[in-house]
């Protein structure tokens, strides 16, 4: 990616023009699908100030916390794994990519069927969308790691733990990161559209909920808050990304 | 490569003989899973008897149409962005953070707007993958030889010859990329929003079946949208790895 030189002004001009052109788009749909920009973020400021709505987001917040632990630790094992081995990673490797081609959806009425109608199911919808991420990057960064430190560790005798917590987890650390940061996103990607689907609880059962009672209200702010919040912590990764890749 | 392909031929083939075992045994009842055989017979005699033909079909259409929306407009969104640095400098982190949202988010607000029809679920196909190809073009762009570049002003082409006989030739392998994503994003897009909230389409029907515990029908409308989806993509992957060989990239 070229970022010599970002124009972190022009990106925040885009910025602007882009809620500029919600609140033009709200002038020309009006009240009946959309609110104006100010109209959501007070909603949403009154959302979160009511009671009923907390044990939904509360809901949505731990099944993604815990589908974001799996995501990862098995993300992060499935990675390390195949990462040390040449011939297993050459086989399943393909499997991966083509497991995050296919639209993961149509997979979540069997995780309904094995794990049951509720908080579960969620979580291993969230997971199942993170962990290709985190375990695809993780391969790579692993097998990019330099011979040299390697053949330290070797000269070392570091057993296999050792080797991977001093060496190859360290070495591979900015670009295992990379992965985590994509499958953060996922996860909560995957876990909001489980709710979508079959759910009592939860933001995206809000979501489909406030469709059937049309209210833009809640539509709205809801959106609105996913949006800010996957692009804030998005935002943070990045940085913190970018960081850890120019310190090598 | 060929002791690979037939061991990852093993892993899965043995992936569903333990299935079929599981669900014969009991292991899996029958009402979670039928095992494998019967979901492939099952899928045979969908297509046989073409039941869901009709969906079938508006689901590639309404993919089909998105991909090439995505496609189009994602071309020439990176063409044009990348002839402006500044602006391309601004839209950056917007790139960057784009995936990070959760489009479908947007599909309950797009089906106030339209209305529950194909056009919100085009457009959430379409907001999905034209992202990925604006950034495969950019990228491409990026990576045109200067050598090139330099042939064709002493050629003395003009910009849209120079663009249509150096450029994009050249940039094609990175392009690529972009249209087997757009591909995989506008499935995706189609058949999650059908299966979250339709009323036609393999997802919607997939969404239907589970409600009524129909797994005679789910399971093979699955086995379905990842055979059509993963053979998709592996002829164009390797369609690009053949245009990346003949460039020695790979």
């Amino acid at each position: 990616m070229n970022n010599s030189n970002p124009n972190w002004q022009g990106t925040a001009l885009l910025l602007v023009a882009l809620i500029a052109l919600w609140q033009v788009l709200y002038m020309i749909v009006g009240e009946i699908a959309l609110r104006s920009p100010l109209e959501t973020i007070r909603f949403s400021y009154e959302l979160l100030q009511k009671p009923s709505f907390w044990p939904h987001l509360i809901e949505t917040a731990k099944a993604f916390g815990a589908a974001l632990f799996f995501a990862v630790a098995l993300g992060l094992a499935i990675g390390l794994t195949l990462g040390l081995k040449r011939l297993a990673a050459d086989v399943f490797e393909p499997m991966l990519v083509a497991l995050y081609s296919i639209p993961k959806v149509t997979l979540y009425p069997i995780l309904l069927l094995a794990f049951g109608l509720g908080i579960s199911a969620k979580i291993a919808f969230g997971a199942l969308h993170g962990f290709i991420p985190v375990s695809l990057f993780t391969i790579n960064a692993v097998r990019n790691v330099k011979p040299i430190f390697l053949k330290t560790g070797k000269v070392l005798k570091l057993g296999r733990v050792g080797m991977i917590s001093h060496i190859v987890f360290p070495a591979a650390m900015p670009e295992i990161f990379s992965g985590l940061r994509i499958g953060f996103s996922l996860t909560m990607i995957g876990t909001v559209l489980g709710e979508m689907f079959a759910s009592q609880k939860g933001l995206g059962y809000l979501l489909m909920n406030a469709i059937g009672l049309h209210n833009v209200d809640i539509i709205m702010s809801i959106t609105f808050m996913l949006i800010v919040f996957a692009a804030v912590m998005s935002g943070i990764l990045l940085m913190i990304d970018r960081r850890l890749h120019r310190r090598i | 490569m060929k002791r690979t392909a037939l061991l990852r031929i093993l892993v899965i083939g043995g992936f569903i003989g333990l299935l079929e075992i599981l669900c014969r045994i009991g292991v899996i009842d029958n009402f979670t899973m039928p095992p494998p055989s019967r979901i492939a017979y099952d899928l045979w005699k969908i297509i046989v008897t073409g039941k869901f033909n009709a969906a079938i079909a508006v689901t590639l259409s309404n993919a089909g149409f998105a991909f090439i929306l995505a496609v189009s407009i994602g071309v020439a969104f990176g063409v044009f962005v990348h002839a402006l640095p500044p602006l391309r400098h601004a839209l950056d982190p917007f790139f960057a953070t784009y995936y990070a949202i959760p489009v479908l988010a947007f599909y309950p607000l797009l089906i106030i707007i339209f209305g529950l029809g194909d056009i919100p679920k085009i457009m959430i196909a379409f907001m999905l993958g034209v992202v990925a190809v604006i950034v495969n073009t950019l990228n491409g762009l990026d990576r045109v030889p200067r050598v090139l570049l330099k042939t064709a002003k002493m050629a003395r082409l003009n910009r849209i010859s120079t663009a249509i006989k150096v450029t994009l030739p050249s940039a094609t392998p990175y392009l690529l990329t972009g249209v087997k994503f757009a591909v995989a994003y506008s499935l995706i897009g189609i058949i999650g929003s059908e299966f979250v909230m339709s009323t036609n389409g393999v997802g919607f029907e997939i969404a239907f079946a589970y409600n009524n515990f129909d797994n005679s029908t789910m399971y093979p409308l699955i086995l379905l949208v990842m055979i059509i989806s993963i053979s998709i993509n592996m002829i164009l992957g390797l369609w690009e790895k053949k245009l990346l060989i003949r460039r020695g990239l790979r």
